[in-house]
């Protein structure tokens, strides 16, 4: 694109999937409507389906800086705006230091008040936001809807030059209060289908053979049918497997098991992380081979 | 326009607002989508569903919606007119190509979207609106030879609908009580208090300790704030109970990591003279229960976790218990240990529609002055609601 993406007169950028990550027609739909309608995304879906990377395909594609905020459990929604530094301040006083008479010293800005105040527009990721307290995402409301926010200490409002691109992942960890809800567009990403899962480990494996390819999805599906799994094998713990099974050189022969003396797929570590699902996977292997 | 698609959305217990509403409009405007029906759906769903465990219920509500217009949709572009030819040479036999030919394929055309407009619902049987099973020139299912197959259920027609998929209905049965379900309706029960090292700075403190020292900084620390509530959780083990295992660990593991105090002792379907907390060595190391009725203090707040599913004498005859003799009834010490710990509920993992059918639930239900809830997220979240007051 020669002409600048930011200008007034520019058509609006759109977001058409990258070469690096494969993105859904709904997918490209919600990032393009949150961008043109300008309200936040919220991203939900299976752990390890690409949530995170999405917003680093996004902003890298359409050449925004990615600011991220990745959220723990002892995050306030204070500390996304700014922070007052009373202790240096208070320091500070006690030296005689000069910088001690304006407050505004003191005050460290939060990653929102640079996303507001940046040059240009950035695409905002807010990581894991159901990680927080409960009362979080309520904190937040009027950032999110207006942009803006007021700095109690130097009596300043801040308001946003661009608005931001915000991306919002969820894990599913905590129910999001409807308040909330209501200001973002919502997208959930399904675990991806075998026809989309191709097109997702071709990006990453352009050399893989084809046969090797389509036993290990054969293999990965039947893993994740499975029932009474406690933690479903994700899209990245295939990708994993994959480069494992390359790095060891196990053809499609080996997945296939008829011929050799093991019952589950080799390196199965990588797919299943818990001991229950690795004993359970290998009690119903074991049983469904001893039937035939 | 499309105000009763959202009424429709309503209908169907979709949590929508008048505000998302107008967001899908003014994305509409703003041309986001082509004329696609796919994308509406996509963009209607983007803007005002915001659960997936909604989206199965929209996608019925959509083809429903959608349904009737579904034909008129799609022949609003129009119909190319080689398809149609190829379509008819591969339905109607020789005779009827011939019938078909008298009459003249544009005519056909005209009076097929003349009758669109004119038309404005779904038609069945008759012989001249666009429906299914009649004899006018449009429709399906019909007999007339000169007649178009208009949407109706078609194998090359109409490929299946995004919305007809139904791919989100796993999603919408009934949340599995997950242990970080849990975890939030136990949140509920907060109550923080300060306690343990000091390792935060107390700003309030340390500004007047500060001032009262002519200006030379005195920094104060308090301890973290922690959630310091007291509970203390039966729970019934030991036969029907095997059938809720699953979720009565998932409960207590929950608990154990929500409640920092918490201390749990099993009890087999009713509350006797003993209590103990290794299952297996129940009969070696027991607590009576009245050490525990005295140990705890009055504002611990007692979860009972129970079936409550035993023959009636077992909680109201003295010697009901299955494990010993027990000189009291049941009853009695389920009222001693109401009487000790005012802040109680009981949790049953039976689904609340059994309760009244069976004989022990009422009777002890009613002993608990009615503060018996299901164990489900909602009946968690009301016993928590009651017990935090």
């Amino acid at each position: 694109m020669h002409s600048n993406p930011h200008s007034p007169h520019a058509p609006a950028p759109r977001f058409e999937g990258s070469d690096s990550y494969v993105a859904t027609a709904d997918l490209k739909l919600a990032v393009n409507a949150a961008l043109t309608l300008q309200r936040p995304l919220l991203i939900k879906g299976e752990p390890g389906t690409g949530k995170t990377m999405l917003a680093e395909e996004v902003a890298a594609a359409l050449d925004m800086p990615l600011m991220q905020w990745h959220i723990k459990s002892t995050t306030k929604a204070q500390q996304g705006l700014y922070e007052y530094d009373a202790v240096s301040r208070l320091r500070d006083s006690q030296l005689g230091d000069e910088r001690v008479r304006d407050i505004s010293n003191y005050i460290v800005k939060g990653v929102l008040w640079q996303a507001f105040t940046a040059p240009e527009p950035v695409v905002l990721l807010i990581d894991e936001i159901d990680k927080a307290d409960i009362e979080f995402p309520n904190d937040l409301l009027r950032e999110l809807d207006r942009m803006e926010f007021y700095v109690y200490e130097t009596r300043e409002m801040v308001t946003a030059v661009h608005r931001p691109l915000v991306i919002i992942t969820s894990n599913n960890e905590k129910e999001l209060p409807d308040a909330f809800l209501r200001r973002c567009f919502f997208h959930y990403i399904k675990f991806p289908d075998k026809d989309t899962m191709e097109q997702i480990v071709k990006v990453h494996y352009p050399t893989l053979k084809q046969d090797l390819l389509a036993q290990a999805l054969q293999s990965f599906y039947e893993v994740r049918d499975v029932p009474g799994l406690k933690k479903k094998p994700s899209t990245s713990e295939f990708l994993d497997w994959l480069k494992l099974l390359l790095a060891e050189d196990i053809g499609p022969e080996a997945l296939r098991g008829k011929d050799t003396k093991s019952v589950v797929p080799p390196l199965h570590g990588a797919l299943l992380k818990n001991e229950q699902d690795v004993h359970l996977f290998e009690r119903l292997v074991y049983m469904s081979r001893t039937n035939r | 326009m499309l105000i009763d698609f959202f009424f429709t959305l309503k209908d169907a217990k979709i949590p929508v607002t008048i505000k998302e509403f107008l967001t899908l409009l003014e994305a509409m405007e703003k041309n986001l989508i082509g004329q696609s029906m796919d994308d509406f759906y996509f963009l209607a769903r983007l803007a005002m569903v915001k659960d997936e465990a909604h989206y199965d219920k929209f996608d019925r509500a959509f083809a429903q919606y959608f349904k009737g217009i579904n034909g008129a949709f799609e022949t609003d572009s129009a119909i190319p007119l080689d398809w149609l030819l190829k379509r008819m040479a591969r339905e109607l036999t020789p005779e009827q190509k011939a019938a078909l030919e008298k009459f003249g394929y544009d005519k056909l055309m005209d009076r097929l979207t003349e009758l669109l407009k004119e038309q404005k619902e779904r038609h069945e049987g008759g012989g001249k609106w666009i429906g299914t099973g009649g004899t006018s020139p449009f429709g399906n299912g019909g007999t007339n030879p000169e007649g178009i197959r208009i949407g109706g259920a078609g194998g090359n027609r109409t490929a299946v609908k995004v919305w007809e998929q139904r791919a989100f209905k796993d999603y919408d049965a009934e949340r599995e009580l997950g242990t970080r379900n849990i975890k939030v309706a136990l949140r509920r029960l907060r109550k923080f208090a300060r306690e343990g090292a000091e390792d935060e700075l107390a700003l309030d403190a340390t500004i007047r300790a500060t001032a009262s020292n002519a200006g030379y900084l005195d920094i104060k620390m308090q301890p973290e704030r922690k959630n310091k509530i007291k509970v203390l959780m039966l729970l019934d083990v030991g036969g029907s109970m095997d059938d809720h295992i699953a979720r009565t660990e998932e409960l207590f593991s929950a608990a154990k990591t929500e409640f920092k105090n918490m201390e749990f002792f099993y009890f087999h379907n009713c509350v006797y003279d003993y209590l103990w907390k290794n299952n297996r060595r129940r009969n070696a190391e027991r607590f009576p229960t009245w050490d525990i009725l005295r140990k705890y203090p009055a504002d611990t707040k007692l979860i009972f976790v129970g079936d409550a599913t035993m023959s009636p004498y077992e909680v109201l005859q003295p010697g009901g218990s299955v494990e010993y003799n027990n000189e009291e009834a049941g009853a009695e010490w389920l009222a001693r240990f109401c009487h000790a710990f005012p802040k109680f509920v009981w949790l049953n993992p039976e689904p609340e529609g059994v309760w009244q059918y069976r004989q022990s639930i009422s009777v002890i239900k009613q002993i608990m002055n009615n503060r018996m809830f299901p164990l489900t997220i909602d009946g968690l979240e009301r016993g928590m609601r009651l017990l935090s007051k």
